[in-house]
């Protein structure tokens, strides 16, 4: 048995178009997060992720998969970065940056938008938290930190304070369908009263501040949690004494955002591709200004023509990224992302074509002598989830 | 790591059962461990020929897929159609529900290219992770 190909889940950086690894910084591929030997002792398989050395996985992708959408798991998501920003969003610059509607947000609520350059290429995705009138964390992908970084401070008004507090911020994500009977014995009663998107600070342990918002990549009922370094051994160690939680890693995490068609930055989303073309306009506000506004104007009025696609093989055979989509012969795009779907036991995946292409349509996607037919399908591909159940 | 005494094995992780003039045929502990959850097998079809280190098989994981050689050379006989639908059995019992086909291998002088249980053994022990 010789190994064929591995598909990184989701290490950002590009290495399969060279020509853009110009516009990326060179990423030092061992950072830890503080939960790093805690994975060890677990027992985890751990490899490199977006400059991060993470735990892909514990008892293995399907178990933990299935632990997921059926009860609690625990991810540690600390390679994610975290901005905190002290302005008015208008004098600031800030809401220039951001392609959602920031001004009208209300306190405690959270948005997911987009970080656009001057043609609509998208640099990042992210949500904007608004903590006070005038504050604000931001938190971006564990890659694009750095970059992110210095694009919001090349915009920002150089008055306002802006800081990158990734190196001390830990977060981690617990998400499934009994995640809020499991928080609520952490962090209180309250905990039932987030809505989607909206967040509140809560205390635990030494009457420590932490930020608790109701959102995730899974598709499942969850909670992302945003507390101190030095405090989140301790809150993962009381997570894992609850029996209803185990510990999951990012192998299973990129199934479950694919059963639920999220796109990953680096893959189906990338500076050479627009909101447009990502199927993703309802994240962006044309009757504000932002950064890529007029380009993506123009792009809509021109229309190219590629968008992202949802497809569905017929058989358990998995998509992989970088397969070409072909119709009778012909190439018409790439797959960006692909998976067996543990939830419904076939291959599924993403990717750019280019023409026509509706809902039920047969199209093959190639690699060498390797065919696999699949159907065009809705998004997202798993359509019942506890995401809304409370 | 579980390595049975009466196996004959590859230096790519395919396992041999000889069982008179037929060979089962499967992958390792240790290769089913390094692919993690399989999660689809692509067989060769009864009476197809191989060679010895041919391409015979597919197998897919969630992260990976890897290409799977003869053993010996022979015709294939019949194949573990459980694994279509169950290929996990792969994880669960390497050597023997999770086996892949089964072969009349031709060639009795082949075997001595194979590795008996403490050669792979000690193989193993020696890659790298």
């Amino acid at each position: 048995m010789v190994l064929r190909q591995f598909t990184q889940e989701g290490d950002t950086r590009p290495s399969v178009r060279p020509g853009r690894l110009a516009t990326w910084r060179k990423i030092d591929p061992v950072l830890k997060t503080p939960l790093y030997e805690a994975h060890l002792a677990l027992g985890a398989k751990m490899a490199p992720f977006g400059g991060w050395i993470m735990p892909i996985q514990y008892q293995g992708i399907l178990a933990e998969h299935a632990h997921t959408r059926q009860s609690v798991s625990v991810f540690d998501i600390c390679h994610m970065g975290e901005f905190m920003l002290q302005a008015d969003p208008v004098e600031s610059g800030f809401a220039r940056l951001v392609t959602q509607d920031i001004t009208g947000m209300p306190l405690g609520a959270c948005r997911y938008g987009f970080l656009l350059n001057e043609k609509a290429g998208i640099l990042d995705d992210l949500i904007v938290y608004r903590i006070a009138q005038e504050s604000w964390m931001i938190v971006v992908n564990a890659a694009t930190t750095e970059t992110d970084f210095t694009h919001f401070k090349d915009n920002l008004s150089p008055r306002c304070v802006f800081e990158n507090v990734s190196a001390k911020m830990a977060k981690l994500d617990v998400q499934g369908p009994l995640s809020a009977e499991v928080l609520t014995q952490i962090f209180g009663p309250k905990i039932k009263e987030l809505n989607y998107y909206t967040f509140s600070e809560f205390k635990v342990f030494d009457q420590k501040s932490c930020i608790v918002s109701r959102t995730g990549y899974t598709g499942e009922l969850g909670y992302e949690v945003y507390i101190a370094n030095d405090y989140v051994g301790r809150l993962w160690d009381l997570l894992l004494s609850d029996p209803r939680v185990r510990p999951a890693g990012l192998g299973c995490r990129d199934t479950l955002r694919l059963e639920m068609s999220y796109p990953l930055y680096g893959h189906d989303l990338d500076d050479q591709h627009s909101p447009l073309e990502a199927g993703m306009l309802k994240f962006v506000d044309f009757s504000k200004d932002f950064i890529g506004r007029d380009a993506l104007n123009a792009e809509q009025k021109k229309n190219s023509g590629r968008h992202l696609i949802c497809f569905q093989a017929d058989s358990r055979r998995s998509p992989r990224n970088g397969f070409s989509i072909m119709d009778k012969g012909r190439k018409i795009g790439t797959v960006t992302s692909g998976s067996f779907s543990p939830s419904l036991g076939v291959g599924i995946g993403m990717g750019y074509v280019r023409g026509d292409y509706t809902l039920g349509a047969k199209l093959t996607l190639k690699q060498e002598a390797l065919e696999i037919p699949v159907q065009l399908v809705k998004r997202p591909f798993l359509q019942k989830t506890s995401l809304l159940s409370i | 790591m579980n390595v049975p005494g009466n196996l004959l094995y590859t230096k790519d992780h395919e396992w041999a059962r000889i069982e008179g003039k037929t060979a089962y045929v499967g992958i390792t502990d240790y290769a089913q461990h390094s692919l993690g959850d399989i999660t689809f097998v692509d067989l060769p079809k009864a009476g197809e020929e191989l060679k010895q280190s041919s391409f015979c098989a597919t197998v897919e994981s969630v992260k990976a897929a890897s290409d799977v050689y003869a053993p010996l050379s022979g015709k294939v006989t019949g194949v573990n159609s459980k694994l279509a639908q169950n290929p996990e059995l792969i994880n669960q019992s390497p050597y023997d529900q999770g086996y892949f086909f089964m072969m009349e291998f031709s060639n009795e002088a082949e075997k001595a290219k194979l590795m008996d249980a403490p050669a792979y053994q000690k193989y193993v022990e020696g890659l790298a992770e």
